[in-house]
């Protein structure tokens, strides 16, 4: 069938700088270039550019620039490109439109219309170059309250059993993102990145490689609904058991990491056959219900001996609230909302761009209900779905985050371009793949020297923010939603962020 | 409650009553005798404790008179269970080693996403069995059920040995439907017939050939030993096998 589908985009090659050295026909995955060997030229290939700009960024001599295809349809608010073209696609399939990455459509970002408070003069800033600032994020359940045995003065102690606590030196960990959907080297980057800067790194769903296991103290291992790789070594070496239900771009549906990404090593640490779709089912088949939850949750900690935090993981959906008071009830140490910006190795189209509510009003809305009920201090909340920079982590906290995940941010940070090819399997720069030749494309030691260093200017600017509000801890901060206002934004969106009007 | 320590068959022994114990209570203890060099557990008026065997990871035995909660050998890694008595649902919840054995019943959700070690049941199960097993190279679960399964067994199987008797039972049919739907791994062997809209469209059937008679008779011949019946009464059954149809079920269902 001929297809009706034009390019996405045109490559341009200046001639006059092109050396035909063929880095570009060596790098592009989607066999966008070629060298012909008649003309003794290196060429390009009409439709196949993805817009990864792994071959422009890499081309010695800056020959080659990528643009968007100015195929311009007749102006349509309603019928624009994009839907056409999937119209086309699925025409010409009869398949469910597939795609990569966070939803980007134009819904509201609230985040950009929320703002933080400065002191002036009434409460003088705080200079965090020659003062202390506290970023140190304790995630667990909290107790009720605490007794203190003050009977010898000499050694005052602390009476109350404590559950398990994590620490982190930076209220940012990075997303789950499961080996397979990922390659070797990410997990590789972002678990010595979490080493490095006092956080955690997340396995997803596919297991934890043999090589990893030595970063177990800044890992979150997670337990989701394919089981791919859980096994009580796994679960033992972990610092958190996360048990994911669902996430931000597909809330409700299971996952399809296609057989091209089962590769051999792939298959042993999922244990299931060498190129088999690896299939995550939509729900978990032992969780119908918050007492199945609860079940598992205490399963999952006397398989641990009561040592580790066991987080559970929900996208964002209408009624957050009300299932976070069950998890919390359930037993959820970490309770993790996932909102409809949340990112994926793939996910149907219509799924990500329909499903699920931002994060910002989820995250408001779980965090007022579990104080309602008087049982906030019971799960730390960690948020995650679109989180861009430390502006976004900070307002989460004022929001009443414990800490948030970033997983495109960290992504981007070893290379990522967001051209939403992930599942394809073919990512250029070594990320979104299992494909060994293309993995080593991403060096973990650049990998993680990058993710750290993110991290590490969204420590200093947290750090500045929190100083000009003249708060030392970001404890100080947590749910302290005074600090921001609101602008654009409806009296009920005011209402259910809980925040008010800037100028009120 | 009354801890008896003695030695049967050069075994160190340990005998619990579990009456009135929590969950946590008899696990914890479990725990510890099992760390201090017991090796064979005898529980007796067991009532509704979950999570019996799990996060003991040794080869110890466990001998359960009464009735085992939910999740019993949950997260398993080498302990050998005998249950005299019927067991409750999620039985060897994503069990990676051991046996379970169990003279009586179990409910729904038996060996979900189990990933080695054996089940024996000897009489019927509920929903769900076996959903999503797997196996890579020698580490392949085996659940053998000697009477009959409800809906959704061997539900997105990827691996594992699934043998339903269909033997102690009065029913002459199964009656489950969605067998093996979204089955891209692994065999189950069915003792008793099905109908074609029973199966899940993931699924083949064909006749056991050499190597499947094999398996299954040393799968049966197991079974048999451990409930006193007689072996060859069972593999005179007329058994068929199910199979994946493809190893990407879903691969056609999406388009970039």
């Amino acid at each position: 069938m001929k297809s009706y589908l034009a390019p996405k985009f045109i490559i341009e090659r200046d001639t006059e700088r092109c050396i035909n050295c063929k880095v570009c026909v060596n790098q592009c995955s989607f066999d966008s270039h070629y060298y012909d060997a008649d003309d003794d030229k290196v060429k390009s290939r009409i439709g196949k550019c993805v817009g990864c700009h792994r071959c422009v960024l890499f081309c010695p001599t800056q020959a080659l620039t990528v643009r968007e295809n100015p195929l311009d349809y007749r102006a349509n608010y309603n019928w624009s490109p994009e839907v056409i073209e999937d119209i086309t696609k699925q025409a010409e399939s009869g398949g469910v439109v597939l795609t990569g990455m966070g939803n980007d459509k134009s819904q509201r970002i609230y985040w950009d219309h929320l703002l933080l408070n400065a002191s002036q003069v009434t409460n003088p800033s705080i200079d965090p170059l020659r003062e202390p600032m506290e970023l140190t994020t304790y995630l667990g359940r909290k107790p009720d309250k605490i007794d203190i045995d003050k009977q010898d003065p000499q050694s005052i102690k602390l009476k109350t059993e404590l559950a398990p606590q994590v620490k982190l030196d930076v209220p940012v960990m990075f997303s789950a993102m499961s080996y397979g959907a990922v390659s070797i080297n990410v997990h590789k980057s972002l678990a010595r990145a979490a080493v490095e800067m006092g956080t955690l790194w997340n396995t997803g769903e596919g297991g934890l490689h043999p090589d990893l296991y030595k970063y177990g103290n800044n890992t979150i291992v997670q337990v989701a609904s394919g089981r791919f790789g859980v096994q009580p070594s796994y679960l033992n070496i972990a610092r958190v058991v996360e048990i994911k239900i669902g996430q931000g771009a597909k809330p409700g549906i299971g996952g399809h990491l296609p057989g091209e990404k089962v590769t051999a090593e792939v298959s042993s640490t999922r244990m299931i056959p060498h190129g088999t779709d690896a299939l995550s089912p939509a729900p978990q088949h032992d969780i119908y219900s918050i007492e199945d939850l609860s079940q598992l949750i205490h399963a999952l900690k006397e398989a641990t001996n009561y040592t580790k935090p066991i987080s559970v993981k929900i996208a964002a959906v209408h009624n957050s609230a009300a299932i976070a008071s069950g998890m919390v009830r359930a037993g959820a140490d970490i309770i993790v909302l996932d909102g409809f910006r949340g990112a994926t190795g793939a996910a149907p189209k219509i799924i990500r761009e329909n499903v699920g509510i931002p994060i910002e009003l989820a995250l408001a809305s779980v965090d007022t209900r579990l104080r309602q009920e008087g049982i906030r201090n019971q799960a730390s909340l960690v948020i995650s779905g679109g989180i861009r920079n430390s502006g976004d982590v900070i307002k989460a906290i004022a929001l009443g985050a414990d800490a948030v995940n970033i997983g495109t941010a960290a992504l981007v940070a070893l290379g990522c371009r967001v051209c939403q090819q992930c599942h394809t399997g073919k990512c250029a720069w070594g990320i979104c793949t299992s494909d060994l030749f293309l993995s080593k494309r991403l060096n973990p030691d650049i990998g993680a020297r990058r993710a750290a260093n993110l991290l590490r200017g969204w420590s200093h600017e947290i750090k500045d923010m929190l100083g000009g509000m003249g708060i030392n801890a970001i404890e100080s901060l947590r749910g302290n939603r005074l600090h921001l206002r609101g602008i654009d934004l409806t009296d009920t969106e005011l209402e259910v962020l809980g925040v008010r009007m800037a100028g009120n | 409650m009354n801890n008896n320590l003695n030695t049967i068959s050069n075994k160190k022994v340990m005998e619990i009553s579990a009456d009135g114990l929590s969950y946590r209570e008899l696990n914890t203890k479990l725990r510890e005798a099992a760390a201090q060099g017991i090796e064979k557990f005898k529980l007796t008026d067991v009532c509704g404790q979950r999570y019996l065997g799990t996060g003991l990871n040794k080869p110890v035995e466990i001998d359960i008179r009464g009735t085992p909660g939910n999740d019993l050998g949950a997260f398993m890694e080498g302990p050998e269970i005998t249950v005299h008595g019927n067991v409750q649902d999620g039985c060897g919840n994503t069990m990676n080693d051991g046996e379970i054995i169990v003279h009586g019943h179990t409910g729904d959700v038996v060996g979900f996403s189990a990933r080695g070690g054996k089940i024996f049941i000897r009489d019927s199960v509920g929903y769900r069995a076996g959903i999503h097993m797997k196996e890579y190279k020698d580490k392949k679960p085996v659940i053998v059920i000697g009477g009959n399964a409800q809906d959704f067994c061997g539900e997105y199987m990827a691996g594992g040995i699934l043998i339903l008797l269909g033997f102690n039972t009065h029913e002459v049919n199964f009656k489950a439907n969605f067998i093996g739907t979204g089955m891209h791994g692994g065999v189950i062997y069915l003792g008793n017939k099905v109908e074609t809209y029973q199966l899940g469209k993931e699924v083949g059937i064909a006749e056991l050939d050499e190597n499947d008679n094999n398996v299954l008779r040393q799968y049966v011949n197991e079974f048999a030993s451990h409930f006193n019946c007689d072996a060859e009464e069972i593999l005179n059954r007329q058994f068929i096998k199910l199979f994946p149809r493809w190893l990407r079920p879903y691969g056609q269902l999406y388009v970039y």
